[in-house]
């Protein structure tokens, strides 16, 4: 026995909160009524994503869309959809400014999966189950239809930029190492991903690898390089894994390595790995590394695409920059420069965590705003709280505040509001997050991680994190906050490397945008968010029923008092863990 | 297995391509059980969930249905997930599946043909190799 219908019901908490529950029973009677449960089977599902426009309903096989459904449309649904077949067309979603709701199923996505297009779809440990979705197409594409001139031709025609954050054409940086007339030229795949909450390249590699080794291959090709390096870092021992495994299959169907495919192309590929260095994503940091040396950058120019691996010119990109190749070659740069935006093309994958109920790996077209990515596919704040920031570009980059949440986000809107694309961690933060705390964290971050060659990365970096450290224990002064833009400019202007130069974009940002809780620091000595400990004092009020939750949990034994009496925090012996605040359920402890 | 030459890896590709959309007899003629094993899904349960597909299935006697890994879908938020397509029923992705949502998927969806509620989540986008998108 099959049911002929399916009746999804978003049990989301947006939904379920939005009159979801209501509207699941009332479909419930309505199918009871109707006699007809063992044609329609009723479902309870996760969160859509689409949690603006819920409760949401989804009738499988057909795939309508149903938005905004409340209990009283349950019988026209049944009676309409299901026992007539005909949709009910005024809840279907249709697109902002659409007339009527589109025939293409998948519709409402708004994701679009470039990058990711094999993820979950293959088995990533088996070849030709890559080969079967056009993997090594492209390959077979460039080395028998097109002259290594055609390939570049494409690369630049379709706009793609480098995906590791700095966003350079990738084609120009291909154009600049072919042109090199060089005995030894290298391919190197930058899989050294280290921004705190960005896991994008490893989902890459652990789920399509040889998107990457083909796309190496293409460009050995390209170039006239006829040896790849992978550097990733040790601790994604999986993807090793399936790299290796990936790479022997590869050598195994004369793929890689020499003559590939009965052609004159060779093309052998490595694995190196970073013992977890920071600093070595950047590009002459970790060609040192591969060499063997330690991860230190040098100034550039010459560029590696020029100068790069033991001198000779070497094409560096990014996990995702490589695995964007392949799909250009086979469905051609007009294809791909059509999504996107005027200046970015493609598509961008962003690891979204923080305060959000979706939190995972998404795939959007550039030019998606913030709001899309939050509220359609994130499912919004998962606090219920008001949205405050959301932080890209990692311990490079800096906030996007509300008033940018409709900016199209492509690499030139974030860099003009002082945020950048990075590598593509986006952190999500609400009003409980204290943005000093935050920049405070990046910072710390970078000042582990500089390498120490130069000064202003250095000392720049260890001075920024003293103020900021200072700041949120209410010692901050007025003037810190010049010395602080002061600092940051001229570790921008005179760091070695982009870690010393990006490591004060959090601090601009977060003085930009947040100067009244830079100000609350140091004027008021309090913290907004409830966050800095130094600055919050924790005080029992009259609503205290005296049932001793607190004291029970408090895990320094600071707080008093007897049963149903008014109870006292010792404020002399009390960590503010915050403990107290949490397990009050009466309101009684004061956090100010 | 010897090196490819291009007409190898075209038969191959053909072959293959075939192969994952139909699948006409043993395991895997009615459908397949896609499990996500990225780092994600491993630690979050995948490996107990995929040996509970395996126990479940044998102990129901389904034996057309296969079960196969893939990487991560990006729906970290219910990792694990599982994805089950079989011929007679609408394709869906499964989160947040344990070892006794595995079972319940196999007794009450690959068996008895109903949704397993509270599970289902949405497919992120449209894939583009395999609609052609252009």
């Amino acid at each position: 026995m099959a049911y002929k219908n399916y009746i999804l019901v978003c049990a989301g908490t947006a939904c379920e909160s939005n009159k979801g529950k209501a509207l699941y029973e009332a479909l419930g009677k309505e199918i009871a009524s109707a006699g007809i449960d063992t044609e329609v089977q009723l479902v309870k599902t996760g969160c859509f994503g689409f949690c603006g426009e819920g409760p949401i309903v989804k009738i499988l096989p057909d795939e309508s869309f149903y938005v905004k459904v409340g209990p009283k449309d349950a019988k026209e649904i049944i009676n309409e959809h299901i026992i007539k077949g005909r949709k009910v067309e005024r809840l279907l979603y249709k697109e902002p400014g659409a007339e009527t709701a589109s025939e293409d199923i998948g519709f409402y996505h708004k994701q679009f999966r470039i990058v990711l297009r094999n993820c979950a779809v293959i088995n990533p440990e088996i070849i030709d189950e890559y080969i079967a979705r056009d993997g090594y197409g492209a390959l077979e594409k460039a080395l028998f239809d097109m002259t290594p001139d055609d390939v570049l031709q494409e690369i630049k025609d379709s706009g793609l930029r480098g995906r590791g954050g700095a966003g350079f054409p990738t084609g120009t940086k291909w154009g600049f190492s072919k042109a090199v007339k060089a005995d030894q030229k290298y391919i190197v795949c930058n899989a050294d991903e280290g921004d705190p909450g960005a896991y994008m390249d490893r989902s890459v590699l652990e789920g399509d690898p040889h998107s990457v080794l083909e796309a190496m291959a293409i460009a050995g090709y390209t170039i006239g390089a006829d040896k790849g390096f992978i550097y990733i870092r040790a601790e994604y021992p999986l993807a090793i894994d399936r790299l290796n495994l990936a790479i022997k299959q590869a050598k195994e169907y004369g793929l890689l390595g020499e003559k590939i495919l009965g052609t004159d192309f060779s093309f052998d590929i490595e694995l190196r790995l970073g013992a977890g260095a920071f600093v070595c994503g950047e590009e002459t940091a970790l060609l040192a590394s591969i060499e063997g040396k330690r991860g230190m950058p040098v100034p550039r120019p010459p560029f590696p695409a020029v100068k790069g691996l033991w001198g000779k010119p070497t094409v560096i990109n990014n996990v995702e920059t490589w695995a964007n190749i392949p799909v250009i070659l086979l469905k051609g740069s007009k294809w791909f420069s059509s999504i996107g935006t005027a200046t970015s093309k493609g598509t961008k994958v962003f690891a979204l965590t923080g305060k959000i109920n979706n939190t995972g790996l998404i795939e959007v077209p550039m030019g998606t705003t913030l709001r899309e990515i939050i509220y359609d596919i994130g499912g919004g704040i998962d606090s219920g709280k008001p949205f405050k920031a959301a932080q890209t570009g990692g311990p490079s980059g800096g906030c996007i505040t509300p008033d940018f949440l409709d900016t199209p986000i492509d690499y030139e809107s974030l860099q003009a509001i002082g945020s950048m694309m990075g590598s593509g961690g986006m952190i999500v933060m609400d009003e409980d997050d204290c943005m000093i705390d935050v920049t405070k964290f990046y910072l710390e971050f970078t000042v582990d991680e500089s390498c120490g060659k130069c000064a202003p990365c250095r000392i720049g970096g260890r001075t920024c994190y003293n103020i900021l450290d200072r700041i949120s224990k209410g010692q901050g002064e007025m003037e810190d906050l010049q010395k602080l833009k002061d600092l940051a400019l001229a570790m921008r202007k005179a760091s070695l490397c982009g870690l010393g130069q990006t490591a004060p974009n959090p601090v601009m940002s977060t003085m930009k945008y947040f100067e009244e809780e830079y100000l609350a620091h140091i004027n008021d000595k309090k913290c907004p968010a409830g966050k800095c400990k130094n600055l919050l004092t924790y005080t029992i009020n009259d609503k205290c029923v005296g049932c001793t939750a607190c004291a029970r949990v408090c895990p320094v034994n600071c707080i008093e008092g007897e049963v149903k009496k008014l109870h006292v925090i010792n404020q002399a012996t009390c960590i503010k863990c915050g403990q107290c605040f949490t397990t009050c359920k009466f309101a009684a402890i004061d956090r100010v | 297995m010897s090196k490819l030459t291009l007409d190898d890896l075209r038969k191959l590709r053909d072959e293959k391509k075939k192969a994952m959309t139909q699948r006409e007899s043993g395991a895997g003629k009615r459908g397949v059980v896609t499990i996500g094993m990225g780092t994600c899904g491993i630690a979050a349960g995948a490996k107990g969930v995929f040996d509970a597909f395996l126990d479940e299935m044998d102990k129901a006697g389904i034996s057309d249905i296969s079960i196969r890994q893939t990487g991560c879908m990006g729906l970290c938020f219910s990792e694990p997930t599982v994805e089950v397509a079989t011929a007679d029923m609408p394709h869906v992705v499964y989160g947040n599946v344990d070892e006794e949502t595995a079972r319940r998927i196999v007794r009450d969806h690959l068996a008895g043909n109903a949704l397993v509620s509270d599970h289902i989540f949405d497919k992120p986008s449209v894939d583009i190799i395999e609609k052609g998108e252009k």
